[in-house]
């Protein structure tokens, strides 16, 4: 059924017909048949991020799962090219042998959204854009990915960018791709700038803070000049919520001390650096009278991954939000919530990951107003048995949807990539 | 000099021209509307001034309001409209047209906000790169990307140019760097894209503008992250015996783990000129040299350049020195920066290059631009932004003679095409404006480049906003890109460039 044709038509079903192209030609060639009659195509790498986004019904399916491989890696020249649903986990194994990573952090949404770990495919976690605890200090997913190549909604392959770091030839294109959910391009390879990894790893904790002395202390921390590379906060029981997080049992680490809620800092890089900055750190923050913990290489490697993959949130049955806003903004706008819920802070701040318990459109809606008078946005990252659905997953104004709308067309012009993942009428 | 193609001009709109000055009269205050050849004149040109156009009208809007309402006007009247900030691009991005109106955003001069709290500033476009770290310098922050035309450069042309600078290995070019814009399309609608958060959803708009080289839309403010100063900066100046051992040296730092906040490189032919010129302190004898700058901790920054002088001595440097203050550290780097004046005491001309390569390349780049330079008698000083491969050769001849020039031509394309042969881009960070125009097709297809128009075309339709730039005309690639420079004068001298 075309676009077209379901829009006049109240009901509809689809066939759940899959579509595995071997190579880039097979997409352009499937995807030109779609644009010639119309069909819209939901567009899947290993589906481990599916759900977020608007469900959307299509005629077929087209998973690029297939194109799966390694296209070139030099250490040297600091990128690796890739077949675009490559599996992250086979990145970062071939990146650890030469001592390099992925700077941005996938974040592994597998258990939470579907039960089961699972990183996911590059596409897909360039798709979502949506970065780890190191945001702050190196940059995003959009700031890692150097070029791509794909296969537009008229069938057209495309390429932009390169394999190079500097590079303004033409409009950047590498970074539209980011966030775009697939309503763009049908990705079919992707060049990532690496980095070599840290040597080492060190986390400073402090414990029993409330929200504000955290947030100054975490301010204090990101504005020094100890180049810390995580700052994070959970608190026990969020400032007038009924319901509490049980850190405990999500941070069982040997050397993590048990009391209260959680303010910790990251410090990464030579050995030698890390154990300066630290002390420097410990010094600016004044914390010899406070209760501290301190996670060495191991443990803190453990704690941070527990972050970035919302492991705190793994048996939650309830609404996962996404919000982030500039960072003076936080603690004025976790005041302004209502009583059903828990969060953690990420980004020193400016990111708040919530969970949010019986939550209405309604107040959802009322909490994105909330974000927005704040300067920041919103995301609905997983519904709850108690609301499967929400019109507006992302957050959108007037002016944007129709740069958006206009952008979209250019690439898609009968919208048959991923209509209506995003926004409804994209 | 190559003929370029610009686009038709309007001979219906210049006969109107009168009707239109009172119309933007009427829009903004008639003194910042400039219609007299006496006034316009100093605006036929930017920093790529082999290239010259008096454009119709100039016109000094004072606030985004007027802006939105002169690109509506235009859009109505079908009139072109270039985009300028202070004229520093290399690349004729800011070239006027016959039949345009060029919009000037010089009185956009304001610091709006400086932000601590959020480590950000806010700024007009006007306000130079260089002010924004000294409005935040005595709280120890600094903005990150530093073009060499810094002094001058201003921020919104940054923005639309996605200016580098040498530091961008370690903390990236202009687009990793802003947060948020406000910019005006040429339909006349204001929009805020992004704010004062990391990251902004939806697609990537900010990301797309950065760099669209005023196409897309006119930009009217600019929200830039700042970052806190490091602790400690040290520079390591490293002589080599030839050119391969120094490129080589620059591939093992980096694949050793290692990234230096800046790594430039320099030839034999550079060194001796920008040492002449500011007694720098180089090693003469040397083919090659690095500067490699790295930051940090104290016992960092200590570890690390006893790492380098390690790998250097390995690819067999000639001589090693280690700045032992920071006078000692700018002083390295004031002949790096004096290499474009430098080289004007080289050649009564000189032709700027910008193409990026993979750093494993350098070395044999290297080598093809020599073998090319004794190829057509013209020779070659070689300035590159090691660490990310950013190359500018610079290409010495003498105008006065045809041949010569021509000949200069056709060596710089030979490069810049070589460039992209080897897996690199034909432009790191100047732009593609005029200059490399015709060559976008040996890196991109018809499928490419036909994305790209439709982009320009969503968000202008009539393609009004600074026509002929970046992309070729009638497809035709041809052969010719580079900076044109007549004994020494840029079109602003005294800016130290890259």
């Amino acid at each position: 059924m075309s676009t077209e044709e379901k829009q006049n038509f109240q009901i509809y079903q689809d066939s759940n017909s899959f579509e595995y192209p071997k190579d880039e030609a097979e997409v352009s060639i499937f995807l030109k048949k779609m644009h010639k009659s119309s069909f819209p195509i939901e567009l899947i790498g290993s589906g481990s991020k599916k759900k977020i986004g608007k469900p959307i019904q299509c005629s077929k399916t087209l998973s690029l799962k297939k194109l799966n491989g390694i296209v070139e890696y030099l250490p040297e020249e600091l990128y690796i090219k890739v077949k675009s649903c490559t599996p992250i986990k086979k990145i970062e194994e071939e990146l650890k042998k030469n001592k390099q990573y992925l700077p941005f952090e996938p974040i592994d949404f597998g258990y939470l959204l579907n039960g089961k770990t699972d990183f996911g495919t590059v596409a897909g976690q360039v798709a979502c854009n949506i970065s780890g605890s190191r945001r702050f200090k190196v940059g995003g997913i959009r700031d890692h990915v150097l070029g791509f190549r794909g296969v537009n909604g008229k069938g057209d392959i495309i390429k932009s960018g390169g394999n190079v770091v500097k590079n303004v030839t033409g409009y950047d294109l590498s970074k539209l791709i980011c966030g775009s959910f697939g309503t763009l391009v049908a990705l079919t390879e992707i060049t990532l700038k690496v980095l070599p990894e840290p040597q080492e790893s060190t986390t400073l904790v402090i414990h029993n803070q409330n929200i504000e002395s955290a947030c100054f202390l975490l301010d204090r921390a990101v504005s020094s000049s100890n180049d810390i590379s995580g700052a994070t906060y959970f608190p026990t029981k969020a400032e007038g919520s009924n319901y509490a997080m049980d850190i405990e049992k999500t941070f069982q680490l040997n050397d993590l001390k048990h009391d209260g809620s959680i303010t910790a800092i990251r410090i990464e890089g030579l050995k030698k650096s890390t154990e300066q900055r630290l002390k420097n750190l410990a010094n600016e923050l004044k914390v010899s009278n406070l209760n501290i913990s301190i996670l060495s290489m191991h443990q803190s490697e453990i704690f941070w991954n527990k972050i970035k993959n919302l492991e705190c949130f793994h048996f939650s049955k309830n609404s996962i939000i996404r919000i982030v806003i500039p960072p003076s903004e936080c603690v004025q706008l976790i005041y302004e919530f209502s009583n059903k819920f828990t969060y953690f802070l990420d980004w020193g701040g400016a990111a708040i990951w919530m969970e949010a318990y019986q939550i209405s459109e309604e107040s959802f809606e009322s909490i994105r107003k909330k974000v927005v008078k704040h300067g920041g946005y919103v995301t609905m990252i997983k519904n709850s048995d108690y609301l499967p659905y929400v019109e507006d997953v992302f957050t959108i104004n007037r002016d944007r949807f129709t740069i958006s709308q206009n952008i979209k067309k250019s690439f898609d012009p009968k919208r048959i990539l991923n209509p209506g993942k995003m926004y409804t009428g994209i | 000099m190559t003929k370029l193609a610009m686009p038709k001009i309007d001979r219906k709109l210049l006969a109107r021209k009168e009707k239109i000055f009172i119309e933007l009269k009427r829009i903004i205050k008639p003194e910042n509307v400039l219609d007299h050849e006496d006034q316009i004149r100093p605006f036929e040109t930017d920093a790529l001034s082999a290239y010259k156009q008096r454009p119709f009208v100039v016109v000094f809007p004072e606030n985004t309001k007027e802006v939105s309402e002169i690109l509506q006007y235009c859009n109505g009247e079908k009139i072109k409209v270039i985009p300028r900030g202070a004229g520093t691009g290399l690349s004729g991005g800011a070239l006027p047209l016959e039949d345009g109106v060029l919009l000037c955003l010089g009185k956009f001069n304001k610091i709006i906000d400086v932000d601590f709290k959020n480590k950000c500033v806010v700024a007009q476009p006007g306000v130079t790169n260089l002010s924004i770290t000294e409005a935040v310098q005595d709280n120890g922050y600094y903005y990150a990307p530093d073009p060499s035309s810094q002094i001058a450069c201003s921020i919104g042309g940054n923005v639309a140019e996605n200016s580098g600078g040498v530091h961008s290995l370690k903390y990236g070019t202009t687009t990793n760097n802003i947060l948020g814009v406000q910019v005006v399309f040429m339909d006349g609608t204001i929009s805020r894209l992004g704010g004062k958060t990391y990251d902004s959803e939806g697609y990537d708009l900010i990301g797309l503008i950065t760099g669209s080289e005023g196409l897309l839309c006119v930009i009217t403010e600019v929200t830039v992250k700042i970052l806190k100063k490091p602790q400690t900066v040290k520079a390591a100046l490293i002589g080599f015996p030839s050119i391969k051992d120094g490129g080589n040296c620059v591939s093992e730092i980096i694949a050793s783990g290692i990234i230096p906040s800046g790594m430039e490189m320099m030839d034999k032919t550079l060194i001796h000129a920008t040492d002449n010129f500011v007694k720098a302190g180089y090693p003469r004898d040397a083919e090659s040299m690095l500067i490699v700058e790295l930051d940090g901790t104290g016992n960092e920054v200590d570890e690390l350049i006893d790492k380098v002088s390690k790998i250097a001595k390995k690819n067999k440097s000639s001589s090693i020195k280690i700045s032992k203050s920071e006078k000692q550290r700018l002083k390295f780097w004031a002949g790096r920066k004096a290499a474009f004046p430098a080289c004007g005491a080289l050649a009564p001309d000189y032709y700027c290059m910008d193409g990026s390569i993979p750093r494993n390349k350098l070395a044999e780049v290297l080598l093809e631009i020599n073998r090319l330079s004794k190829k057509y008698g013209l020779s070659v000083a070689n300035a590159f932004h090691a660490g990310d491969g950013n190359l500018h050769p610079l290409i010495m001849y003498d105008s006065n003679d045809k041949k010569q020039l021509e000949k200069t031509e056709k060596l710089g394309a030979e490069i810049l095409k070589y460039c992209v042969k080897v897996g690199g881009v034909l432009t790191g960070e100047h732009g593609v404006g005029i200059e490399k125009r015709e060559l976008m097709c040996e890196m991109f297809n018809n499928n490419d480049i036909e994305q790209q128009i439709k982009i320009k075309k969503a968000l202008d339709s009539s393609s009004l906003l600074n026509p002929g730039k970046v992309y070729p005309i009638l497809r035709k690639c041809a052969e010719e890109g580079r900076v044109h420079v007549h004994r020494g004068k840029t079109k602003f001298p005294d800016i130290p460039r890259f």
